[in-house]
Order: structure tokens, then C-alpha cells, then sequence
């Protein structure tokens, strides 16, 4: 993990970064943002820790837990709201056994996420399944796609 | 050998989730595939493009041979090879694939200035941009204008920042000039933050070399050698294809030390950010670039004396920086003339929601709204009727059918209780439930507000709350006076334009449909059938043919009913999710 | 100096005042709950709305320049109804338990609600729920009544420079915390709890030792050098709290020894007469062992540069209650001793930066006329 750290604190140091980018770079290396890898940073840096806390919970691209194996994006655009994303959104925690108030199931296996919009309104509603996107979603074919997801795993 | 046989294939965001990459690929892969003679080849050409708008047909092919453009629509690897032999090979165009009068009607009153390029070129090639007069405006400016020439025409031609507010640029440009200071900023906002828009996204994706040449002539007419293009973190695609132009650049002496030169110096970087609406607004924004929590500052000072870094900063939008090249190149007068008296040129707007032609169109502004949904759009989708025109995003508002004649542009869409916004626009039909709509966005802006102000953080917040009693049937009298009075309360005390906007739809919607509202409180009714607390499923026993199916889906297991014979809901069990009504298939269940 | 009208007052007030600043200097009431003079303007709460002539929306005085001719309102049927409404917002989301609260009859939000006479809120719905879960000894953080002034915030970051706590989340989610949640760690200097202006943060400490009805006595700090002004709060000949003003030279501002460090003052332990040690013949059974070098002081085992071993004392060592006389000349018969075995320079002598400048003077005249040695030092080199 050092190793790993270095490196972002190299990167940081010298594309004149900041928490930002510091914070993309751990939740690109670790999946979500590890409460050691700030203090670490807090350290080196000799900025508080707090600072990283508050801008790592403000941004809804970092994550304070893990996440789950494969990760599921539905689209909460306003086009994708009208055509029933909503609906798919309903189903998928349903589905997948997601306790309430949390997005990974209980298995560790998925992670439902919402986007405010992905900007791909003309083929709503959209979802993404472990970055794929997929337009023009139906409820049938997005179980299709879980199903299978499900098999492989 | 010059390629007379073009064959592009749309590569946007939209495109790519249509599998046209895949396309692309087999395209290029027959090409070059064995039985075709390679002084055939030779002649062609496979090249990815960015959106040109109709997403709705995507994966759209444009074949052109000897300049004559045929489109196809749909197009799916398993296709290509018909339309290679058939009509690239011997020349009869595969006529049940080619797009239908829809396309042409979608395109016709329209008028691209700043997607001119989309769908066009090769949005990863610097030399395609080059091609069609690219960075001509940015030598142009550099070698031989003067910082006051730039901002005289760019004043001239009447541009109005396209982010929202329009603020026009010119003046915003003027007074970057103005003031003297040893390191400014030039900031692109590309944090398009608001649910169904994307016209940024395809611009970034489509023509990011004209981006940053807007950026180049604006540094130069500013003064200012460091920028920054803010670029949310949904829009991965637009990230690469900034991120490979501005190499292009700095390796084509275009960027960096002494551009073109002339001995000006500009550097420019993309800032990825990280997933929060309030970004957009540009105070937060240069907190977020600053790597802090983007929360809005007082405006103390205008950014323009202290922005990015206590500096000078000048930010525009995407659309904004696109226009500058092609107005330096044609002149102020041609750009002002496309528009309407106060506000020049034209607009990129998102089409999307319940009408048939989905996706990204320019039209000069002053065009009427009705233009757009019946025209371009061409129409409602399934025969429904029109309701709604949400423009201006979650800070915008709702527009009845009676006043689709207002034209758009800055002041007509605000004196209809709307705003231009970023030139997002959501068709509604009778299926749409308005308060269930403005309770949408109300949660959107709810769930972005930073937090930091009182009136945004927890007055939206109780507005929401009354929206929710109204949509599930707890709602009281004097609700809507009270949501009348929090939406203006917020609107004239919120710190910044996320707080001032976010009652939008909230009042807009009260102001035409508050007969709507009504319903729902007295009557316990939602008229379009949407608020699922108001609605109950049942099953009509004369249509009913007992076949099984809606039982088979029930999630909660609701429906009981023996084989052949009508079937029941039991409505205490009912999560009234849906699932039924969508799996008859002889319409016997209804839902009021 | 601009110049603008206040009310129809004139007045005048340096370059890059906010109208907050002229408001204030015409001694206007507005309310205000986020701003504090010696920190960065926030722009939080919007209490301090005014209306400018010309100008179709309230602003924010506390983060508007005063310009030349400007004419301002502070007060009129609309201001004052925007403002209710937004005490009314924060008072929903506030626990209504001002009966128990530690802040009562000192809180800021307490007052307002009161003279906006708020008995009723046309506001209710879902309110910040938050486990209370501090371990340390100083600060209570009960963050449920946090109206998110960020004062705390601002005042670690731009005054302490330590940054202990700062925004977390974001909506009404938004709370101030230390990072990851956890318990606070730091200096526990308390400027947080000095400036907020509800019962959000106080001191443990005075956890029902009376809120109202304190005998107030200014006075000095007695640690060290900077000797802060501090006011002592007392009931019935007992110190229960101490703060500072601001209109001192210390500007309010206290350290954690200033601001809590007073239970000294009743201890029972506390030393009211000379004491001297008896100590076995053998002056050579005391183990005064030290490291060599000393530890470096708050390293794990060290105190101070002290080893732990030499802090306890021998097992027959006891002390005897003296006069003051005796004691002055045990003092003066040893200095004399050991000057005459091992010379003047085996004796050295530190003084104490809250002694005054006379007595200081005597001290080292004494070291080095009477004595003979230059071994001197005083604690304010810190």
C-alpha cells in the first residue's frame, strides 16, 4: 500500500495537484477511500485531515466503504425519470437484496449507484453495468442482464 | 489516391452505448478484409465522428460516395456487410435502412454553428480540425489582433454567456482585461450538471479542438496564460478527448510557450471534478479546481477581480468558447444577425422526454418553442397529447401549450416563469404527473444543495416534504400558499443560483397547473396516474382473460385468480409498483 | 473612506467595509449568526439581509461592500418576515429542549427566536438525528443543535491553524466533524466552543454547574507569559467556568490551560504551606536516575524529559509542614552549603514570566550579586 501511496503523492507533487486529484487517485488505486491512506496523506502533506474528510464526503464520485464486485448505474436524469428509471431503480433493489439506505447487497457482490445524468438523454433511460452503457433500458432486458451477471458469479 | 468513399460513423456518448464502435470496427475490418482489391481500399475511408444529435436512431452511418451523403439508421455490425456490397460496391443504397423523412424534418430548422462539426469530423484528429479552417481564428487573433480587437468583436456580435445566465461575454471579457495582474485564468465550465442536458458533453465529445481554440482567442483577449477546462467526472468520453486535442496542441505549438509564434504563452490542463451539481455555479467551481468542497463564497469581489486563487479569472461555458472561433473568423455582424436583437447567434439545445425525435439540435434563437417540439421534434410520441416543455433544468421551470409560441431566448423564456438555462429541454405528456415533476426536481436540487446556506439547506428540504404529503395524499389546505411563500423566500435569500433557482419548478408549475395540485389534495387524486400512493391497480373482469401473466410477475404477490377465469388485486397486499400493468396484454388491468 | 446612508444615517467607513461593518458602526441591531469580525466573511445564515436601493433582491450585509452613495435598509415588514422565516427553518430542525440546554439564557438562537417571538413554527418535518459519543474531557459536541454558522470551523482553521473539525456531506446532511467521525482529537484549546453561538458545543466541565446568576471577576491568567485577560465566573466563592472578552487584548482568544485548566483552584491537593522533604541520611539511596540524553519531551515514556523512574520518590522520603521563616532558612543554609562545596556555578536559578518585571529584576540581581553565578533563566523564553 505504501508503495501505492507513493506514487499518488509523486503524481500530486508534480502535476501541482490537489485533495482532488489525491482523492481520485486513491479511489482509483483502492475502490473507495480508506481512512489510513488519508492519514497518510495528512501527514506527508501537513494538511488536516478533516480537509480530505470534508471534500471526500462532498462528492458523490468517493466512497467511504467498499463497494460491491459489479457495480450498476442507473441514470436519474429528468429524461430518463420521465421514461421510468425509476421503476428499474425500484426492481434492481428488490432484485438484489439491497438492505435499505444502502447500495451494496449483503453478499458484497453489487452496488446499485444513481447518476444525476450521464448525458445520454436520447436513449433513455440508461443504465450502466460495470461501465458498459446501456441505452434504451427495459425492465425485462436489464434482468436479462443481471441474470447473467449472476451465473457468472 | 484522394478517398473518395467516406463512411462515418457517429462516436458520442450515445453512440458508443448503440455499439458503435463495433460497427465502426467491422466497417474498417471489411475494408481491409481480404476479398476487396486494395486499390479499392485505398479509396476509403472509415472514420468515427462526434454526435450529431438524433440519438434516437443511433448508430447512425452517413456513406458518401463521391460526395453524395446517404444515412443510415440503426445500423448494427450484422448490417454492415449488406450495405458494403450492395452499396458501396455496387452502388444501390440499401433502401429499407436509410433514415426516413423524421431525420430530414429534424435537421431542416436548424442551423448549426456550433455543432457544425459534429457528426462531421474526426472529433481525435487535429488535422481534421484543420481541415475545416480550425485554429484560423486562433492565429488570427494571436499574430495579428490586439487584445481590444478581440473583445470589440466579440462584444459586437451580441454572445451571451451559454451557461445560463447570459451575462454578455463580451463585457465579462472586457473587464478580465481591465484588470491588471501578473497571473490570471481562463476557466471552461464543463460541469454540465443538469439532468437532461447534454449539449456540453457533445460538444466536448464532438468538437474539443474548438473548444480550446475559443480558450486560446479568449486568453489572448484577457490577457490571462493559464486555464483550466472543468470537466465533470460523468462524462469519461469528453475527459479523452480533451485531454488527446490538447496534446495535439502543445505538440502542434498551438498551446504552451509562445503559441503560433507570436510569442504568447498559454497553458491549459483539464480539471476532472467529482460529482457534485453545485459545481456548475462558478464560485464553487474554482473552490472545486482549488481542491476544496465546492461550496459557493459570498461574492465579495466579482470573479473577474478575484476569482481561481484570489485571481482574475474569466469562466464561461462550453457552447460559449465554441462560438468564439467561428465568430472571429465570419465577423460579429453574421453572428449577431442569426439571433434576436438582444441576444445573438444561436443555441444548442437537448431535446429529449416524451417526443418522437430524441436528441441534440441548434436552432438561431428567437425560434418559437413550438418549433422545436412539433417540427423538430416531430411531436408527442405515441399519440399522446403534449402537457409540459420543462426548459432550464432542475433551475428552470414548466411551460403550458398555451405559451408554446414564445421564442426562445433569454427573456421571453424568464417572463414564462422559465429560464434558457443551459438549453435543456424535457418534453412532458399527459402521462406526467406535475407535481410528481416538480418533486423530482426538488429532490435533485435538494440532495446538491452544499448545505451551507439556511434557506437552501433546509428550506427546500420542508418544500420536499410538502410536495411529498401533496403525492401521497396527506396533503392539507394552505399547502400551496405555504410552498408559495418558502419558493419566494428562497428565491430572494439564498447565497447562490442553486438556492435562487431550485423553487423554479415548484412555482412554475403552481403558476399553470395548479388545478393539479389541487386534485391531488382535496380529491386524494393524481389526474395522470403517477403518484403511486393515489393510484389503485385493478383488473376489469369483462377483459380479463385469466391467462396468468400478471400473477406470474407480482412481486408482493397480490393477484389471486384461477386459469381461464378473471382475475383480482388484492389491493391491501398491492405495492402498486407497476409490474402488472405492464405485463397485460389485453389491457385489463387500469390504474386511476 | 466611503460614504453611504444607513436608515437614512450617514456614515462613513474605510475602503472594503461590508455594510455589516457601517451597520454595526452606527450601532443598527441587525441579527446575524454566522458572522464573527475576526473571521472570513461566511454568508451563511441570511439574517443580516438588507435592501439597497436599486437593487431588486435583499443582500447579504455581512458580505457586501459599502460603496460610495449607496442607501440601505436594514429594516422593513419584508426583511423582517424573511428573516422569521428563516429562524423559523432552522428552529425545525433544531431540538426544542432549551430547558435543559447548557446555553440557555446564552444563546444566540435562543434570543432571536424570542424577540421574533416564535411560539409557533409553520415548519416541521425530518430533523438531524446524530449519537452523541465524545470520550474527551473538554468539549461536548451535541451536533443535533448545530445550525452550521461554520464558526468552529473557521476559527480552528484560520485562528488555531489546526483544522481539527471541518464540513462533512453535503444538503441537510451537512454536519461539521472531525475526519471519519471520529471522537475529536486536538489541542482542546475550546476557541469552538467560545464562539458558538448555540448549545452545540460547550464545555463538559460545566455540565450543570448553574448557566445564569454568576459573580463575574476579570483577572489574569495565572500560566503563563501572554497573560491573557480572563473572567472568572463564580458562585458562591467558586470558580464554575472561565471565559474571555473580547474586547481584551487577547481578543477573547484562550488555550486549553487558560480556558479549562482551572480546577487547580479548588483542589484539595493544592499546596498551602512550605513543605520540606525529609529524606533518609543517605543521600545517595535516592534513585535519581536520568537517561542519557534526557527523552525528548510527550515521546512515549518520557514526561518532560524526566525518566518515570526518577519521578517517583524513594519509599522513605515523607514531607514536614513548616513555617514560612523555617523554611526561608532551610533555603538559605543549603544555597549556602553547596556554594561553599561545589561554588556558584553548581546553583541556577528560573524565574517565572508572571512575576512582575521588579521582581524579576531582583531575582537575577540576587543570582548574580549574591550568589555569584550567571546561571539564570526565566519560563517567557518559552
Amino acid at each position: 500500500m505504501e508503495e501505492i501511496l507513493q506514487k499518488i503523492l509523486g503524481e500530486y507533487r508534480e502535476n501541482e495537484g490537489n485533495i482532488i486529484s489525491i482523492l481520485q487517485d486513491i479511489e482509483k488505486a483502492f475502490g473507495f477511500i480508506p481512512e489510513e491512506t488519508v492519514t497518510w496523506f495528512s501527514k506527508k502533506l501537513d494538511i488536516p485531515a478533516s480537509r480530505f474528510f470534508g471534500t471526500a464526503t462532498f462528492y458523490s464520485q468517493f466512497h467511504l466503504k467498499p463497494r460491491g464486485k459489479n457495480i450498476i448505474t442507473v441514470c436519474r436524469g429528468t429524461a430518463c425519470h420521465v421514461k421510468g428509471s425509476e421503476k428499474l431503480l425500484n426492481r434492481l433493489f428488490l432484485e438484489l437484496d439491497i438492505p435499505p439506505d444502502e447500495e451494496t447487497s449483503t453478499d458484497s457482490k453489487f452496488t446499485i449507484e444513481k447518476v444525476n445524468c450521464i448525458g445520454a438523454c436520447g436513449i433513455a433511460p440508461v443504465t450502466i453495468l460495470n461501465k458498459e452503457v446501456l441505452g434504451k433500458m427495459t425492465l425485462d432486458n436489464l434482468m436479462k442482464e443481471v441474470k447473467k451477471i449472476k451465473a457468472r458469479e | 489516391m484522394d478517398k473518395d468513399i467516406l463512411i462515418k460513423v457517429c462516436t458520442g456518448t450515445g453512440g458508443v452505448a448503440s455499439g458503435s464502435k463495433e460497427v465502426l470496427e467491422t466497417f474498417k475490418g471489411t475494408i481491409s478484409s481480404a476479398g476487396i482489391a486494395a486499390s479499392f481500399s485505398e479509396r476509403c475511408s472509415a472514420q468515427r465522428v462526434g454526435c450529431r444529435g438524433f440519438c434516437a436512431q443511433d448508430v447512425l452511418v452517413d456513406v458518401i460516395i463521391n460526395g453524395e451523403k446517404t444515412t443510415y439508421k440503426h445500423v448494427k455490425p450484422d448490417m454492415v456487410g449488406k450495405i458494403f456490397t450492395e452499396h458501396i460496391l455496387n452502388g444501390t443504397p440499401v433502401a429499407e435502412w436509410i433514415v426516413d423523412k423524421d431525420y430530414h424534418t429534424f435537421h431542416q430548422k436548424q442551423t448549426k454553428v456550433v455543432l457544425s462539426h459534429c457528426g462531421e469530423i474526426d472529433p481525435e484528429d487535429i488535422h481534421a480540425y484543420r481541415a475545416v479552417d480550425g485554429y484560423k481564428a486562433a492565429k488570427m487573433a494571436l499574430t495579428s489582433m490586439s487584445s481590444q480587437e478581440i473583445v470589440n468583436i466579440v462584444k459586437n456580435s451580441n454572445l451571451r454567456g451559454r451557461g445560463g445566465a447570459g451575462f454578455p461575454t463580451g463585457l465579462k471579457w472586457e473587464l478580465g482585461l481591465r484588470i491588471a495582474s501578473d497571473i490570471k485564468y481562463v476557466i471552461c465550465n464543463g460541469d454540465e450538471g443538469d439532468p437532461g442536458a447534454f449539449m456540453d458533453r457533445s460538444v466536448m465529445e464532438g468538437d474539443p479542438h474548438a473548444v480550446i481554440e475559443g480558450m486560446i482567442i479568449c486568453a489572448k483577449a484577457t490577457e490571462s496564460h493559464h486555464g483550466y477546462i472543468y470537466v465533470r467526472a460523468e462524462y469519461p468520453l469528453a475527459v479523452k478527448r480533451l485531454q488527446m486535442a490538447i496534446e495535439q496542441c502543445y505538440e502542434a505549438g498551438f498551446l504552451g510557450k509562445n503559441t503560433f509564434g507570436s510569442g504568447f504563452d498559454f497553458d491549459l490542463k483539464i480539471f476532472q471534478g467529482a460529482g457534485a451539481f453545485v459545481c456548475g455555479e462558478a464560485t464553487a467551481l474554482m473552490r472545486s479546481i482549488e481542491g476544496k468542497r465546492g461550496m459557493p463564497t459570498p461574492k465579495l469581489w466579482r470573479s473577474a477581480e478575484k476569482g481561481l486563487w484570489d485571481r482574475p479569472t474569466v469562466l464561461n461555458n462550453v457552447e460559449t468558447f465554441a462560438n468564439i472561433p467561428r465568430i472571429i473568423l465570419r465577423g460579429a455582424d453574421w453572428f449577431m444577425r442569426l439571433g434576436t436583437e438582444r441576444s445573438g447567434g444561436t443555441k444548442v439545445i437537448s431535446l429529449s422526454g416524451k417526443v418522437k425525435n430524441t436528441g441534440l439540435i441548434e436552432v438561431p434563437l428567437g425560434v418559437t418553442l413550438r418549433e422545436i417540439v412539433y417540427e423538430i421534434g416531430g411531436g408527442i410520441e405515441g399519440g399522446k397529447s403534449f402537457k409540459a416543455l420543462q426548459t432550464g433544468g432542475p433551475s428552470g421551470g414548466c411551460i403550458p401549450e398555451e405559451l408554446l409560441d414564445t421564442e426562445v431566448d433569454y427573456e421571453s423564456l424568464a417572463l414564462a416563469g422559465s429560464i434558457m438555462g443551459s438549453g435543456g429541454m424535457v418534453v412532458l405528456d399527459e402521462t406526467s404527473c406535475m407535481v410528481n415533476t416538480a418533486k423530482f426536481f426538488l429532490e435533485f436540487t435538494q440532495s446538491e444543495s452544499c448545505g451551507k446556506c439556511t434557506p437552501c439547506r433546509i428550506g427546500t428540504k420542508r418544500m420536499l416534504e410538502i410536495l411529498e404529503r401533496i403525492t401521497t395524499g396527506r396533503g392539507k389546505e394552505g399547502d400551496l400558499e405555504l410552498l408559495e411563500e418558502l419558493g419566494h423566500y428562497i428565491r430572494a435569500t439564498s447565497l447562490c443560483g442553486l438556492g435562487m433557482t431550485a423553487p423554479n419548478p415548484v412555482l412554475s408549475t403552481l403558476r399553470y397547473f395548479r388545478d393539479e395540485y389541487e386534485q391531488h389534495i382535496r380529491n386524494k387524486k393524481c389526474p395522470a396516474a403517477v403518484c403511486r400512493d393515489l393510484i389503485t391497480y385493478s383488473i376489469l373482469e369483462a377483459v380479463c382473460t385469466g391467462c396468468g401473466a400478471c400473477k406470474r410477475v407480482c412481486p408482493a404477490d397480490a393477484i389471486r385468480g384461477v386459469r381461464k377465469k378473471p382475475h383480482r388485486i388484492n389491493t391491501e397486499l398491492c405495492v402498486k409498483c407497476g409490474t402488472c400493468f405492464d405485463a397485460c396484454k389485453f389491457k385489463a388491468i387500469t390504474k386511476v | 473612506m466611503v460614504t453611504l446612508k444607513i436608515d437614512g444615517q450617514k456614515v462613513t467607513v474605510r475602503k472594503l467595509s461590508t455594510i455589516l461593518d457601517a451597520v454595526r458602526k452606527l450601532d443598527i441591531p441587525i441579527p446575524t449568526l454566522c458572522h464573527h469580525p475576526e473571521l472570513s466573511p461566511f454568508g451563511g445564515c441570511r439574517l443580516c439581509l438588507v435592501e439597497i436601493n436599486g437593487s431588486p433582491k435583499p443582500v447579504a450585509s455581512c458580505t457586501t461592500f459599502a460603496r460610495n452613495g449607496m442607501d440601505v435598509t436594514t429594516t422593513s415588514p419584508r426583511l423582517e418576515k424573511l428573516r422569521k422565516t428563516t429562524l423559523e427553518l432552522i428552529l425545525s430542525d433544531h431540538p426544542k429542549d432549551c430547558m435543559v440546554c447548557e446555553r440557555a439564557g446564552d444563546c444566540k438562537l435562543q434570543e432571536l427566536a424570542y424577540f421574533y417571538g416564535i411560539r409557533e413554527n409553520r415548519f416541521g418535518g425530518e430533523q438531524r438525528v446524530y449519537e452523541k459519543k465524545d470520550n474527551n474531557p473538554f468539549i461536548a459536541r451535541d451536533m443535533e443543535k448545530c445550525i452550521l454558522c461554520g464558526q468552529c470551523v473557521r476559527i480552528c482553521d484560520e485562528i488555531q491553524g489546526v483544522g481539527a473539525i471541518d464540513f462533512a456531506y453535503r444538503g441537510l446532511r451537512t454536519k461539521i466533524c472531525p475526519p471519519f467521525e471520529n471522537d475529536l482529537n486536538c489541542e482542546f484549546c475550546g476557541q469552538c466552543v467560545a464562539v458558538c453561538p448555540t448549545g452545540a458545543l460547550t464545555g463538559k466541565m460545566w455540565d450543570q454547574k448553574g448557566r445564569q446568576n454568576f459573580k463575574e471577576v476579570d483577572t489574569v491568567c495565572p500560566y503563563c507569559g501572554c497573560g491573557c485577560n480572563i473572567t472568572l465566573h463564580i458562585w458562591r466563592n467558586e470558580v464554575r467556568r472561565v471565559s474571555s472578552k473580547e474586547e481584551t487584548l487577547n481578543e477573547g482568544w484562550l488555550c486549553a490551560k487558560g480556558r479549562f485548566g482551572y480546577g487547580f483552584i479548588h483542589s484539595p491537593d493544592r499546596l498551602k504551606k512550605p513543605l520540606i522533604r525529609t529524606a533518609p541520611k543517605d543521600i545517595s539511596a535516592f534513585p535519581i536516575h536520568q537517561t542519557n540524553p534526557p527523552l525528548p519531551p510527550f515521546t512515549k515514556g518520557g514526561r518532560g524529559g524526566i525518566h518515570p523512574s526518577s519521578f517517583s520518590l524513594h519509599p522513605l522520603s515523607s514531607f514536614k509542614e513548616v513555617s514560612w521563616d523555617e523554611a526561608f532558612d532551610y533555603i538559605a543554609n543549603r544555597l549556602k552549603q553547596i556554594k561553599e562545596n561545589y561554588g556558584p556555578d553548581a546553583i541556577g536559578g528560573l524565574s517565572s514570566a508572571r512575576c512582575t518585571s521588579e521582581e524579576n529584576y531582583l531575582f537575577q540581581k540576587f543570582f548574580r550579586a549574591v550568589i555569584g553565578t550567571n546561571n539564570i533563566d526565566h519560563c517567557a523564553r518559552y
